[in-house]
């Protein structure tokens, strides 16, 4: 009741009632001896070629927290609409709300225009939300798909830039997938060609880089179909166990046995029904 | 067009008239209307992205309704404006939630879903205003 703010109407969207007493936390935790949690991430790679028939998108299946492997087997690979699919590197959180918000409005806007969305459109309504928050969402896209213009690849930065492509790279990785591109790339490869150079590509991310890791995901995007590879190479296995510190029966041998039976007698006898309607 | 970024959005200086943002009707602090205050709290925003967000739609519509003007005429953006006001006076009781359906529609945000639809969304708020305060307000007897 004492502020004007309860009598007015209130908005939805981001709220910054917390950010001065984060602040404050933030300044006198350390000298408390305590660290603050720390979200978590995708160090990633992930890459996308152009070819022959369409595009192919790639990227590996770990999530980490800051030293911590928060998630071995996780998709990175997100539908954005039938057509066009988009892997995303930075903030997993991130990521995956801000490409759920782009679907919704591109199939909204697919269904008021009647037509199939263009992979320039999903580039658009993304990097202007991502200038709109100033990098504050950190999220690094891969954007990829088939329209009646043909197969389209865009990278998106967290703050909003965005390149039109024929391969491309992102994430903690993205060194090591850009140097296995640049040597091999060639315009126009079939699909098995190029299948297999995004595997080697997110293979040489995943064995160089410490943020990511565990298996490859593909997926290949053509007009007619969409192939959603996952997992298409496992290329970190677990380790099966070899031995067991269960003893089988018979390992001790048994010398003497004495039975003994114990007697009991029933004192009382109560009976509590159960409901089970 | 604003050149001079998110900077200019922050207020240089304090009109020398207004010295106390949250005076009341009898010109001093107004603590129990309006709250604690400082001037900290007044100048400077919590967060980079305060401001602007604050004043994202507006600016957004001053852009349009600019741009409007320039190619189509003065009546453009004018005939907008009168519409947009039409349909923002479509309210229920101020404690109530509104769907604010013609307003919507004016503005095209009926095909699109921004993050004030998702978070913080004022259909599942947990708390109500106070209805009595917030009709006196309205009627201006507060």
């Amino acid at each position: 009741m004492a502020t004007l703010s309860v009598c007015q109407p209130q908005f939805g969207g981001f709220s910054f009632e917390n950010c001065k007493r984060n602040t404050l936390l933030e300044a006198n935790i350390t000298k408390l001896g305590y660290g603050l949690p720390v979200g978590r991430k995708t160090g990633t790679t992930i890459c996308g070629i152009v070819y022959k028939d369409g595009v192919v998108l790639g990227a590996d299946t770990r999530a980490t927290e800051g030293m911590v492997v928060a998630d071995k087997n996780c998709s990175k690979i997100h539908y954005i609409s039938p057509n066009i699919y988009c892997c995303g590197a930075g903030t997993a959180a991130d990521t995956e709300m801000t490409t759920q918000l782009i679907s919704s409005n591109l199939e909204l806007h697919s269904l008021s225009t009647n037509r199939l969305p263009r992979v320039a459109t999903a580039n658009r309504m993304l990097k202007q939300m991502l200038f709109r928050y100033q990098g504050y969402i950190g999220a690094a896209l891969v954007l990829g798909g088939v329209d009646c213009n043909g197969p389209h690849l865009y990278s998106i930065y967290p703050h909003g830039s965005t390149d039109k492509l024929p391969y491309v790279t992102m994430g903690s990785g993205s060194l090591a997938a850009m140097a296995v591109f640049e040597d091999r790339y060639r315009p126009n490869m079939e699909e098995e060609e190029a299948k297999r150079l995004v595997r080697d590509a997110i293979a040489a991310g995943i064995f160089n880089d410490l943020g990511s890791g565990s298996n490859i995901d593909l997926c290949v995007i053509t007009k007619d179909r969409v192939d959603y590879l996952r997992p298409h190479d496992q290329a970190n296995q677990k380790g099966v166990r070899s031995g067991d510190y269960k003893y089988g029966h018979g390992t001790t041998g048994v010398l003497t046995k004495a039975v003994t039976p114990l007697q009991l007698e029933v004192v009382e006898e109560s009976v509590q029904t159960m409901d089970t309607s | 067009m604003n050149t001079r970024g998110l900077r200019s959005q922050l207020k240089d200086s304090v009109p020398v008239a207004g010295l106390c943002p949250q005076a009341g009707p009898y010109g001093i602090q107004d603590t129990l209307r309006m709250g604690f205050s400082s001037v900290k709290n007044e100048l400077l925003p919590s967060h980079p992205l305060e401001l602007s967000e604050k004043n994202f739609q507006l600016n957004q519509d001053k852009m349009n309704f600019s741009t409007l003007r320039n190619i189509q005429g003065l009546h453009a953006p004018l005939k907008l404006q009168m519409e947009y006001r039409a349909a923002k006076q479509i309210q229920r009781l101020p404690f109530l939630p509104s769907s604010n359906l013609a307003l919507d529609t004016l503005k095209g945000t009926d095909e699109s879903i921004g993050f004030e639809d998702i978070l913080n969304d004022t259909a599942q708020c947990e708390v109500t205003g106070e209805p009595h305060i917030m009709t006196e307000y309205k009627l201006g007897l507060l």
